[in-house]
């Protein structure tokens, strides 16, 4: 398949079909990750940088050893490495980044649309690992990547994303996906962790977590910054934990296989029972494994793009 | 009568083709072209196929002059007034050092004076409060005496009501109309987008158009408990609009203004493919909705917007070439507002007599500027403008330092020619 985008900063911008491309491509890496020798050498003398300018050692750790297998080499620019925190705008940094010449960027930053700024701005792609409140379409490829390989079709499903929806990208790029693939979605959160203007959005909204638990076939838990509670968003963690976060008699609830996910990293006992996330329902470590293939077809169909079939 | 030494020939003015006779600065007659005139020694301005238009008032400007030259200065902002058909100007307090002592005042004079002796005319806008800080009043006795307008603590609004209150007590001792940038100071500050659908999309911490109306309705409910005016600056949403015609119906006190982004623009400038994410259409009131857009241009026509304003808020080109968050709040006006404004009165969306209320009857009479409305006596403030030159809205084609437009790009119709204050050519 020829691949047509330059940049991937949203889930959007695909087509139902070129999701379904991204996923066969993951498909046969999958194949490649139970080999004794996991590495290929398909992009062998491409470079691929790394940019978090905020912290994330799940996602940069998950694309770095999605560019290793291929035989990329990865450079990372972090925060703490990166001028950004003396002050540099990010033009000066994107400037600096592309006179580096790599074949892709992959960019994390705490403000929504910064990684619309980069690609506008650099020739070479540029990949979103999460821009502020905006997107976080690799993840949401990876999720829908997993639910696809339990159940194939998507068609018709329930997928109930609960937790602190309006600063979440996850949840976000998750909906549009979702959607895009044919199932339903809800919502579930409190009010005061809901973005504005709900009823423009293609979803069911719950107050009632029990509510919004009866027959769906997977939850997605999204990830509570606990630092909500202090911006007065939240009464306490234990109200918060007692009224929206995930337990056993939720499951029973929901459809007898439902599946259970969560991007991670864990606040074990606020957004999901502690035992709940270790239980067979949960795909919480298949989208780990789920993470690298969908990244490795991801940089491939990218850095492949010009002038290959 | 007096020896006329200036006569316009053969103007458009309201549809009719007139000659307009001035004298030492002033109007002495407006009358029907004649085919032949003797014109004696008086200077004569051909005028043929351009539209007459008194000088505009823009009641909010943002010079940036002490403290940020960079952005813009009392030179280059009255250059933009002068080709973008302003003859008043009144600039904000936002400065640095803040506009809340004589000596700033003077130096802004002092300025104008230096590069444009002839005009645009320039009112400084003093501080509601010391520093602009919310505290303690500024010394508005001394500040009008030395040449300010207004007061507002435009930039940064006074959180404290009592304080609002006092200030405006005290600016009635001097004359003065308190001019109150409405915005609630906890819901959603300079957000510079608005909060709903777009904002809800693109994960942008937006400003709800209640920060605004909140604001609203609480100097509605105190400028008709003290009986003193109060101005409202830049009106963005129906919600203000509502409240601001609810109070006029009960003979409240409140004048209000809106600007020519918020006729035209909406918050989709911000979704649109092109322009997503645009630091450009950032601004503080951000821009609203269509409902809210055909609200002020309902309130406009029926007179509970009384003013026009651009509420000129120019930035360095590097400023707002960032992330979203990280960029100021601003738009660049005053070169655009003429086009884009007498654009909606081509189009029929205002009327050339709300057109020229907004930009100068109305402005004038709240701030009691020299105003002119072509009567004998009035000054001879007014420019030729031709309404079918079209223009290209480029970095290089706007004369103010600021470039910071949604509208970089667009092809704009009508431009000014020649521009006179007080009988004296300025461009
Ligand atoms: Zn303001």
């Amino acid at each position: 398949m020829k691949w047509l985008h330059k940049d991937l900063l949203d889930v959007s911008q695909l087509s139902r079909s070129e999701v379904m491309a991204i996923f066969e491509t993951a498909g046969r890496f999958q194949e490649l990750q139970e080999r004794p020798v996991k590495k290929v050498p398909t992009l062998k003398g491409r470079s691929v940088i790394l940019f978090f300018a905020e912290p994330s050692t799940r996602t940069k750790t998950s694309f770095d050893v999605a560019g290793k297998r291929l035989s990329a080499d990865t450079f990372s620019l972090a925060t703490s490495s990166s001028s950004l925190t003396k002050g540099e705008s990010l033009k000066d940094t994107a400037l600096t980044l592309q006179a580096m010449a790599p074949d892709a960027i992959v960019i994390r930053h705490w403000c929504s649309g910064a990684a619309r700024f980069l690609a506008d701005r650099l020739e070479c792609s540029v990949i979103n690992a999460g821009d502020g409140r905006h997107a976080h379409p690799t993840q949401a490829l990876l999720d829908s990547f997993t639910l696809h390989q339990e159940w194939g079709d998507l068609t018709g499903k329930t997928v109930l994303i609960l937790g602190d929806i309006a600063h979440s990208r996850v949840a976000r790029s998750n909906v549009i996906l979702l959607r895009k693939l044919g199932a339903n979605v809800r919502i579930c959160g409190p009010r005061t962790l809901l973005p504005p203007a709900l009823n423009t959005w293609p979803v069911k909204v719950f107050s009632d977590l029990s509510e919004a638990v009866k027959g769906v076939d997977a939850v997605m838990c999204l990830r509570l910054q606990l630092e909500r509670q202090k911006d007065g968003l939240l009464p306490d963690l234990r109200e918060y934990a007692r009224t929206f976060g995930l337990g056993l008699k939720h499951v029973e609830l929901a459809n007898p296989d439902v599946r259970i996910l969560h991007p991670g990293p864990l606040n074990r006992g606020v957004e999901i029972n502690s035992e709940l996330a270790d239980t067979a329902n949960s795909l919480i470590l298949d989208q780990v494994a789920s993470g690298v293939v969908v990244r490795m077809a991801l940089l491939f169909l990218y850095m492949t793009r010009k002038g290959e079939e | 009568m007096a020896k006329i030494d200036l006569i316009v020939r053969r103007a458009r003015l309201d549809g009719k083709e007139v000659d307009v006779f001035v004298s030492r600065g002033r109007i002495v007659e407006v009358k029907p072209s004649a085919k032949s005139l003797d014109t004696g020694e008086a200077r004569v301005e051909e005028a043929y196929g351009l539209t007459l238009l008194p000088s505009l008032t823009d009641v909010h400007v943002h010079l940036r002059e002490p403290g940020f030259e960079y952005k813009e200065d009392v030179e280059s902002g009255l250059r933009a007034a002068a080709w973008g058909g302003f003859g008043n100007i009144m600039c904000m307090a936002n400065t640095k050092p803040v506009n809340d002592c004589e000596s700033v005042t003077e130096m802004m004079l002092e300025k104008a004076r230096k590069y444009w002796p002839k005009g645009p005319r320039l009112f400084p806008i003093g501080a509601l409060t010391k520093g602009l800080k919310g505290q303690e009043l500024a010394p508005m006795a001394e500040l009008a005496k030395a040449g300010c307008a207004a007061f507002s603590n435009d930039g940064v609004p006074v959180e404290s009501t009592k304080i609002f209150r006092l200030a405006v007590e005290y600016a009635s001792d001097w004359d003065r109309v308190v001019i109150d940038h409405c915005e609630d100071p906890y819901l959603g500050v300079a957000a510079g987008v608005n909060e709903g659908e777009v904002s809800s999309r693109l994960g942008l911490p937006g400003q709800p158009d209640v920060a605004e109306a909140l604001q609203v309705a609480r100097d509605v409910l105190l400028s008709e408990y003290l009986d003193l005016p109060i101005h409202l600056a830049h009106i963005s949403c129906r919600k203000s609009v509502d409240l601001i015609r609810f109070a006029k119906a009960r003979g409240v006190r409140i004048t209000a203004e809106t600007t020519p982004h918020y006729l035209t623009m909406t918050e989709d400038v911000l979704e649109a493919e092109a322009t997503e994410y645009s630091t450009l259409a950032k601004v503080n009131p951000p821009l609203r909705t269509e409902d809210d857009r055909l609200a002020m241009i309902e309130a406009l026509n029926d007179g509970t917007i009384d003013c026009l304003a651009t509420d000129h808020a120019p930035h360095a080109g590097y400023e707002k070439e960032t992330e979203f968050d990280v960029a100021p709040c601003g738009i660049t006006g005053l070169d655009t507002a003429l086009s884009v404004t007498w654009g909606l009165v081509r189009d029929g969306v205002l009327t050339r007599e709300t057109f020229v209320r907004a930009w100068t009857t109305a402005p004038c009479t709240v701030f009691n500027l020299p105003v002119n409305t072509f009567a004998p006596g009035d000054p001879a403030d007014f420019f030729l403008f031709d309404e079918d030159e079209e223009w290209t809205v480029t970095p290089q084609a706007l004369h103010s330092k600021g470039k910071n437009t949604p509208l970089l790009g667009s092809v704009l119709k009508g431009r000014v020619k020649t521009h006179f204050i007080a009988g004296k050519k300025i461009v």
